[in-house]
Order: structure tokens, then C-alpha cells, then sequence
């Protein structure tokens, strides 16, 4: 008979936790879970349950915003993507967010706020009409439950190899947390949990940075080390090595980072996933709303510091060299487990146990986010209009609590699928092109031309997710489609991901186009507050420059501009 | 934070947990000082100052955030 610890324990582990570890890391169970319990008494009607009351001020909800993005493919993934392919996996923090997040508040929010959506489906059913939020309401349901595994399985192999614990203990234990202290509180608790862990992951992260350049001597001996341990490579420039594909690591084009990163990747995640949405829907007035996702786009541009440094120190003061996760051999580590090794290298009996609580809070925030959003569209959006349309406000809120266990279950059977899958990152990504990129271009087309159609909606929509799904069936069965559609075979995952979401996007622009000419636009006074024309513009000539949402979003892209000549 | 509840502040709860764990990072670098962990620059003694900057920032959270203290 297996004794019990064994149950829990692999064979090997990077760190041994000494008492003051494991006290830390209960501490931060018990807390969030307090937290939920606490929480529950003030989510009792629909608008507590499912948007936090709207009664969030700006700060609350942009770090939630920002928050509910940094689970573990933040934290993981994006360090092992920048040990694999350098500072250019940086853009995915700077081109590729912050412009979005600008855009988000400045013309977008004011959309969805005074619609008095639940949802960017709800958004949907009220623009277009029930086929395209339909179809929008399934596939962000599915793509939830997808991420939300994503969470739970790099929570519990980050577990494994630096605690030993098992993956399915892990699993099991983080889900169950998760689950209890959102359906208690709902938004409520999620938000107060991201916040909670976008302070414990700064502090817990923090440290790999500081230490890892005064081991090096600053940045110059960094880029010394990495030039002497790879020569013939360019891992510290963003933009020089994008001149050509065969120059950087990552086998992309500028243009590709520019316009499918820059202008439709980005902008679908950040201004159509309900996951990071919903955050701001819960925000006080129009203004905070508008405030929230730029006050946001300040601490996302910082975030390359925790994320990408880490990855970049891993290359050169790591003793061995990572390999691709696909490639790992026994006694090897993943790209992915750059992040951890780091931490093992320099953390000691506490600030070690601080190091796994951050990374811990941040996948057990972004299994929180994934749940919460989809409970929300699954009650509102699916449930409510085609299954019971005429129950209680209790009843949903009680629906809303039973599926965020529900969806936990199944996203624990997710969870498997993606060990069989190349790497982390390329999974999400894919999902990332099969729904998010053509969302933005129907939410976008909706919000500032008045004459498209509802038809047009969602023949647009469906045409961008099939094209999609073909392009990276295509691609991934078959590599002279990589050419194609990427404009170069060497084009990497991340690379290929891109530009299929560039495609999708354009597929679902034309479509819709197309389909808007040809049928009947709805009339003005159903669209009054829906549409850019038709919706009359907030002033704030009252209020001071310090007080406004544009002048912080120009001060937003002007640091981004500066951190692009920097690391030029 | 909160117009229509009266909850909690979060920011109280963030300074709660920097406080406790600031105290026990604090304690356990001064505990391992004359023979620290097998750690890259451990001769830096990390979680003493580090503990300590956790001990004040979350000890002013909870005194400007803690609960009764009218905002």
C-alpha cells in the first residue's frame, strides 16, 4: 500500500519548503477563502453576484483588470517565451496590450457601460439581435472552460516540479478553493482576490529581477552573459531583429507584429473577452469605467519586468540550456520552468514560500476570472434567454452559483488536454484566433457604422471563426500552409498564431461588409446609445486634466512610444 | 470602495497579508543570518530587508484602510 505523502509527492522537486513556506502559503488559502465567506452576504441580487455591484472605483477595477490577465500564462508561459525567443516577447506586453487598452477606454467602455450590458455577448443580443450573441455567448462559454484547465494544469505542473506535489493534488485542491470562495461571493470575490494577488505577485516576483541583475551587473553584463552563451542570436532587441524573418528567433515579420499583434490580436483580447471586460463593467460611473482599463495599461507596461527579465536572466546565468516542452527529456527542464528555477535560484525559506503563494494566487486568480465570466455569460446569455426567460433574480443568482462549481468540474477534465498539447502557449494562442480576433472586428463594426445589419453580424462572426479553425487545422497538418498564410516557413507558433488571427479578423470584416449591403439596416432609434452616431459624448470639460481618461491615455502611449526606442 | 455596502476596503486586506507576511520573511532571514540557505546571493540577506519593507507598506494599508476608519 502507497503510503499517503507519497500520493502527493512526484520523484522530483526543485525546492524543498521549510515550515515558514508552508505557513505562508496556508495563510493565503485561508485568507481568500475568509475573504469569499465575508463576501457572501453582500451577493445577494443579480447586479451584486455578477458585476460586483457596479460599485467598483477606477484603481479596484483596472488592477482587477490587469489582474485577471495575469494567471499562469503571465506568469509561465510568457517567461518561458521570453527565455525561448527574447525581449521581442515583450511586444505581447507593450504594442500588443497597450494601445488596446487605451482604446478600450477611451471609445469602447462608454459602449458597453451605458448600454448597461452584463456581457459583451448581452452587447451582441442588444446591437445585432440573438444569433450573433448566441453564437458569441457558445464559443466564449467553450473558450472559458478551455482557459480556466490552461489555469489549473500550469498551476499544478509548476507544483510538480518545484514542490514534487501531484499533479491531480494540485489540481483538485486549487479548483475546490477557487470554486467555494466564487460562488459565495461571486464578482465580489474574484475582484478582491485579483487585487490581493496583483500585490502578492509583484512582491513575490519582484525579487528574481533585482537579484538576478546584481548577479549579473545590471543590464549590460546581462546582455554580456547572453551574447557569450548563444552567440550569433539577438535576444535583447524588440524591433531591429524584425527586419527580416530568418533574424529573430521568433521567425516574424514586423507587419505581422504591427497589424495582427498591434491592431486585431490585442484589441480582440483586451476589448472583447468578457474575462477581462466584466472587470470594468463593475466600475462605479462612465468615467471610472473609462479610467479603469488605462489605469491598467501603466501597470501591464511594468509587468515585463516580472515576466520577461526573469525569462531573459534565465539565458544567462542558467547553468544548462531549457528545451522546448515537446523535447524534454527526463533530468531536463521546459522553457516553461524558467520561472521557477529562477525563483529556486535565488529565494530562500520565506521569500521561497512567497514566490509559490504569488504564483499560486495567480493561477487560482485567473481559474477565479475564467469561472466568474463564465457563470455570468452562461446564466445571462445562454440560460436565461433560451432556457428560462421569465425566473427570479434569486434563481439566476442561485444558477450563477451552481455553474461556477459545474464549470470548475469540467475545466478540471480540460486540464488533461493540455498535457497532450505542444506548449502552453500555443494552445491559447490558438484559441485566442478562433474567437477573440473576429469578435473585435463584429463589436468593433457594430459600435461606429450604424448600417450594419443583424444578419450581417453574425454571418460576419461565423465566417471569421470557420476561417479560423481552417487556417490553423491548415497550418498545423500540413507546413506548406505555414508559408501561406504566415509568409514565411519559418515562421514560429506564436508567429503563425498572428496572422491567423489577422486573417480571421479581415474574413470576418468583409463578410460582414458584404452581407450589410445586401440587407436591411436597422432604424436609428434602436440603436440610439449602441452605435458611435447615434450616442451622445460625455463631456468633461467640467472636470481637470488630471481627472480625465484622455489625457492619462496619451500619457499612456507616450511612455510606450519612449520603451520602444529604448529597447529598439 | 464601496457606496451601497459598507464592505470592507480591499486594500485592507492586502495590507493584512503584506503585515503577517512581512513578519514571518522578517523573522526567518533573521533566524538563517549566521548560516543562510544555499541560494545565489544569499550573502545579501533578501528576506531581512525585504520582510521589512512588507512589514511597513502593510502596516500602513491596514492602519489607513482598517475597518471603522471613515474614508
Amino acid at each position: 500500500m502507497i503510503p499517503l505523502p507519497a500520493m502527493f509527492l512526484a520523484t522530483t522537486r526543485l525546492v524543498r519548503l521549510s515550515a515558514v513556506d508552508l505557513a505562508i502559503i496556508a495563510i493565503y488559502f485561508v485568507l481568500v477563502l475568509a475573504i469569499g465567506f465575508y463576501l457572501k452576504r453582500f451577493a445577494n441580487t443579480g447586479e451584486d453576484f455578477f458585476l460586483a455591484g457596479r460599485e467598483m472605483t477606477a484603481w479596484v477595477a483596472g488592477l482587477a483588470f490587469v489582474s485577471a490577465n495575469l494567471g499562469s500564462l503571465e506568469l509561465l508561459g510568457w517567461a518561458g517565451n521570453a527565455y525561448q525567443y527574447g525581449i521581442m516577447a515583450g511586444h505581447w506586453y507593450w504594442i500588443g496590450a497597450i494601445p488596446a487598452m487605451v482604446f478600450l477606454g477611451l471609445v469602447m467602455m462608454p459602449f458597453y457601460y451605458i448600454s448597461k450590458t452584463h456581457s459583451v455577448p448581452g452587447y451582441l443580443k442588444l446591437r445585432y439581435g440573438t444569433e450573433a450573441s448566441a453564437l458569441s455567448a457558445i464559443t466564449f462559454a467553450f473558450m472559458t472552460i478551455l482557459m480556466s484547465g490552461v489555469n489549473m494544469y500550469a498551476m499544478a505542473v509548476v507544483m510538480e516540479v518545484v514542490l514534487g506535489w501531484n499533479l491531480h493534488f494540485s489540481i483538485i485542491v486549487s479548483s475546490l478553493t477557487v470554486g467555494v470562495y466564487v460562488a459565495a461571493g461571486g464578482l465580489f470575490s474574484a475582484i478582491f482576490n485579483e487585487v490581493l494577488q496583483f500585490f502578492l505577485i509583484w512582491f513575490g516576483a519582484l525579487l528574481i529581477p533585482i537579484l538576478g541583475l546584481v548577479e549579473t551587473g545590471g543590464w549590460s553584463g546581462m546582455v554580456a552573459r547572453i551574447h557569450q552563451n548563444f552567440p550569433g542570436q539577438d535576444f535583447t532587441h524588440m524591433w531591429a531583429p524584425m527586419s527580416s524573418v530568418d533574424k529573430n528567433p521568433m521567425g516574424i515579420y514586423w507587419v505581422a507584429i504591427v497589424f495582427g499583434l498591434g491592431a486585431v490580436q490585442s484589441m480582440g483580447y483586451w476589448t472583447t473577452d468578457f474575462l477581462v471586460v466584466q472587470r470594468v463593467l463593475s466600475a462605479k460611473d462612465v468615467r471610472s469605467a473609462k479610467l479603469a482599463p488605462i489605469i491598467g495599461s501603466f501597470f501591464k507596461m511594468a509587468v515585463p519586468l516580472i515576466v520577461i527579465l526573469p525569462g531573459l536572466l534565465g539565458r544567462a546565468v542558467l547553468p544548462f540550456h531549457l528545451v522546448p516542452g515537446n523535447q524534454a527529456q527526463p533530468g531536463q527542464f521546459k522553457y516553461d520552468d524558467v520561472l521557477p528555477l529562477m525563483l529556486a535560484r535565488y529565494c530562500g525559506p520565506g521569500l521561497m514560500g512567497l514566490g509559490i503563494t504569488a504564483l499560486v494566487a495567480g493561477f487560482m486568480a485567473g481559474m477565479a476570472g475564467n469561472v466568474s465570466a463564465f457563470a455570468t455569460v452562461w446564466t445571462y446569455d445562454i440560460y436565461r434567454p433560451y432556457l428560462r426567460k421569465d425566473a427570479t433574480d434569486a434563481h439566476y443568482v442561485s444558477m450563477g452559483r451552481w455553474c461556477t462549481m459545474i464549470g470548475l468540474f469540467v475545466s478540471i477534465g480540460t486540464a488533461y488536454l493540455v498535457q497532450y498539447n505542444k506548449s502552453m502557449m500555443d494552445y491559447v494562442q490558438a484559441l485566442f484566433g478562433f474567437f477573440i480576433a473576429p469578435l473585435f472586428g463584429t463589436v468593433l463594426l457594430g459600435m461606429l457604422w450604424k448600417r450594419v445589419t443583424r444578419m450581417a453580424g453574425f454571418w460576419g462572426l461565423l465566417a471569421g471563426v470557420v476561417s479560423s479553425v481552417t487556417i490553423f487545422l491548415l497550418m498545423k497538418f500540413d507546413e506548406r500552409w505555414v508559408s501561406v498564410f504566415a509568409l514565411s516557413p519559418l515562421a514560429q507558433p506564436l508567429a503563425q498564431a498572428m496572422w491567423q488571427a489577422l486573417w480571421s479578423c479581415v474574413t470576418c470584416v468583409v463578410v460582414t461588409v458584404l452581407v450589410t449591403l445586401v440587407t436591411e439596416p436597422r432604424p436609428d432609434q434602436e440603436l440610439v446609445g449602441l452605435v458611435y452616431s447615434l450616442t451622445e459624448k460625455a463631456h468633461e470639460e467640467h472636470v481637470s486634466w488630471l481627472h480625465r481618461p484622455l489625457f492619462w491615455g496619451i500619457l499612456a502611449l507616450a511612455l510606450l512610444v519612449i520603451l520602444q526606442i529604448i529597447f529598439w | 470602495m464601496t457606496e451601497k455596502h459598507h464592505i470592507i476596503p480591499v486594500w485592507f486586506f492586502v495590507g493584512l497579508l503584506l503585515f503577517i507576511y512581512g513578519i514571518l520573511i522578517f523573522v526567518s532571514g533573521l533566524m538563517e543570518w549566521s548560516h543562510p540557505a544555499e541560494t545565489v546571493l544569499a550573502n545579501l540577506h533578501a528576506s531581512v530587508w525585504w520582510g521589512g519593507l512588507l512589514i511597513v507598506l502593510g502596516g500602513v494599508y491596514c492602519l489607513m484602510f482598517r475597518p471603522g476608519k471613515s474614508s
